[in-house]
């Protein structure tokens, strides 16, 4: 098993499907000559020529929907939105279009697009290239959410996600592209449903997707070590339809649940998850659940400012001591 | 065009001024529900620009004013009605309704209901044509209004930049819901706006088949010979409001006269009938004939299919 970065892993995923499949397409800005903001496209341009690795203008939009209308036909294409703060430009074809498009033709057509877009707070990007928008997307009927935490996950969803006859919304992080870590040398399809058990524990759950995963994980070695607590870790790589039964199981065991999320808390995965707690397993709980969230505010250029918004794992640690009435 | 196909053109676009007449009484019979936005007063643009083309064969997609684009394609009026009705038997199943008819073994791509949104879906299947090869085009029908929508400049410059077999139907009614065309937009002439973009095109009279057909050849011929996109403009006009919450407040009744004087169906009519090619007498054989088929087969089929089960409400959410 090699031991690669996220974004290679990206480009791995692509390049064997697009050797696979001719009609497997990537479109986006700078994804082609430029070989892609985040080197996830870099050398297919060369390998698979102008008509399958698409430079698109600045029009996020226009070409959203015009992958949605190339996937009618059978074509598949992975669409690269460069950064999801511009997504907002294509939510139109996507929610409108693609999500929609089976259930308002009765099954007849389906849109099997895959749209790729880096979330997240990176450095000092400022309040429109720092958006997290998960929390949008996994609330539109007929859309799929995935987000991998790591180079494995990146890997194998994307490949999952090329092949599912639903459109798939991958969300990844500006931080993580150059994350390292193993991912399979033979080919590896990734479940784009249900949920990973990232660290067992039996004291409290720590649900976290994404960047908020390697949080969890940081939180729980320090609070193992330095509290003697013991935290399982639930990465919720798929964000809709999300796994209701991985998340009962989890807290029936340890009856205690923290949500971290680099979102804002009004409205998110965190009070979903909340909710879902609430109607599969309430009575198990020994302690009300706590999310851990970015605060309420667009995202500030200054530094310190920046960090003040965002949650990091000290915050986790800190809010699953208050829950054991420990801060 | 041949005489025996402006003949069979004229029957259908008779079958499609009383399809839409009948959908206007089930509506007010609360038969049908929603918006309904009906296509009296278009029909030669339709007609016209399929006749050119290859209904089945090419793909076409269209806004919410979409039941004879759907029909004249291949759809069976029977389903398109059921849809309407919004029965297991529909189209969509009933989870459509009047905005969003599909038949995709028709290659009816669908009707879309955000003004302009079908733009890059349209450029998205002439790509895939592309692609795989085939002598398909794509055909997008939408009004003028659509033409105000950023995604049509986005999706302009694509088409040309890609070279891509798209052919797009500007349906021109002058009004965008109920708001002129000379008080929205600063250049009226909806072909000149492509030129920016390199795209060709022309604009013609919608009202005469034989124009739009002629027209239309051209612009059909130049897409699938590989030469690109192409924009062509239809001047017509819709004889309803713009859905049935409309009570046409914005017009003169003066202005819908002097279109009705130009009615694309009464035009072919007595061409046909200077032609000796038909009697008013054969004409009005027609709309009987079109009357009795809608009453006894659509509207029966509608009327007795069933409704959608409950328990299917969450199908085609996810493959």
């Amino acid at each position: 098993m090699a031991e690669i970065m996220y974004w290679e892993a990206l480009l791995r995923a692509q390049d064997e499907e697009m050797a696979r499949d001719p009609m497997v397409i990537c479109m986006g800005e700078d994804i082609g000559v430029a070989g892609g903001t985040y080197k996830a496209t870099k050398g297919l341009f060369e390998k698979y020529g102008e008509k399958r690795v698409m430079d698109t203008p600045i029009s996020e939009g226009g070409f959203t929907g015009l992958g949605i209308g190339a996937s009618f036909l059978g074509v598949r294409p992975v669409i690269e939105i460069m950064s999801v703060n511009f997504a907002w430009l294509a939510m139109d074809q996507m929610f409108n279009s693609a999500a929609k498009v089976r259930y308002m033709s009765g099954g007849q057509l389906t849109a099997p697009c895959v749209f790729r877009s880096a979330g997240g707070a990176a450095h000092q990007l400022g309040a429109q290239h720092s958006a997290r928008m998960e929390k949008v997307f996994m609330g539109i009927a007929g859309l799929r959410v995935v987000t991998p935490s790591n180079p494995k996950q990146a890997y194998g969803l994307l490949k999952s996600a090329i092949r599912s006859n639903d459109p798939v919304f991958i969300n990844e992080h500006e931080l993580m592209y150059n994350m390292k870590g193993e991912v399979p040398d033979s080919e590896y399809l990734h479940p784009l449903e249900g949920s990973e058990v990232a660290r067992t524990g039996s004291d409290v759950t720590l649900f976290g997707y994404n960047i908020s995963v390697h949080w969890c994980l940081k939180a729980a070695e320090i609070l193992q070590t330095q509290h003697s607590i013991s935290a399982e870790v639930i990465d919720l790589y798929c964000l809709s339809p999300l796994d209701r039964a991985g998340i009962r199981k989890s807290v029936s065991k340890t009856h205690r649940a923290v949500i971290a999320e680099e979102d804002e808390a009004p409205v998110g995965v965190g009070s979903e998850i909340i909710a879902i707690i609430n109607e599969e397993c309430f009575f198990e709980l020994d302690a009300a659940p706590v999310r851990v969230h970015s605060a309420f505010v667009p995202q500030p250029y200054n530094h310190t400012l920046e960090a003040a918004a965002i949650p990091d794992h000290d915050d986790v640690v800190r809010a699953v001591l208050k829950l054991f009435g420990k801060a | 065009m041949t005489l025996d196909d402006k003949k069979r053109v004229l029957q259908e676009m008779v079958l499609h001024r009383r399809f839409e007449e009948r959908c206007y009484q089930a509506y007010i019979e609360r038969k049908i529900g929603g918006f309904l936005h009906l296509y009296p007063g278009q029909e030669a643009c339709c007609n016209g620009v399929m006749e050119a083309a290859r209904p089945g064969h090419d793909y076409v997609i269209t806004g919410y004013r979409d039941h004879i684009h759907a029909i004249k394609c291949g759809s069976d009026p029977k389903v398109v009605m059921a849809e309407l009705y919004g029965k297991a038997t529909g189209s969509s199943k009933g989870r459509g309704g009047s905005m969003h008819i599909f038949d995709a073994a028709h290659r009816f791509m669908g009707g879309y209901a955000l003004v302009g949104g079908p733009f890059p879906l349209a450029a998205g299947m002439a790509k895939a044509i592309q692609l795989q090869g085939g002598d398909e085009i794509s055909i997008c029908f939408l009004g003028d209004a659509a033409n105000n929508q950023g995604v049509f400049h986005e999706t302009m410059n694509m088409a040309k930049l890609w070279n891509l077999p798209v052919l797009f139907v500007c349906e021109n009614n002058l009004y965008g819901i109920g708001t002129a065309l000379d008080r929205s937009t600063a250049v009226v002439d909806q072909y000149k706006r492509v030129c920016a973009y390199g795209v060709e095109a022309a604009q013609c009279d919608g009202q005469d088949i034989d124009v739009v057909y002629e027209h239309a050849k051209v612009a059909v011929d130049y897409v699938r010979s590989g030469k690109g996109p192409y924009f062509l403009e239809l001047m017509t006009y819709r004889y309803r409001g713009h859905s049935m919450s409309d009570s046409r407040g914005y017009r003169s009744r003066e202005e819908e006269e002097h279109w009705k004087q130009r009615d694309p169906i009464n035009i072919l009519r007595d061409k046909l009938i200077g032609a000796g090619q038909l009697t008013m007498d054969a004409f009005q054989q027609f709309e009987r004939d079109a009357d009795v088929y809608i009453e006894t087969e659509v509207i029966a089929f509608a009327e007795s299919s069933p409704e959608p089960d409950v328990s299917e409400l969450e199908h085609y959410v996810l493959a």
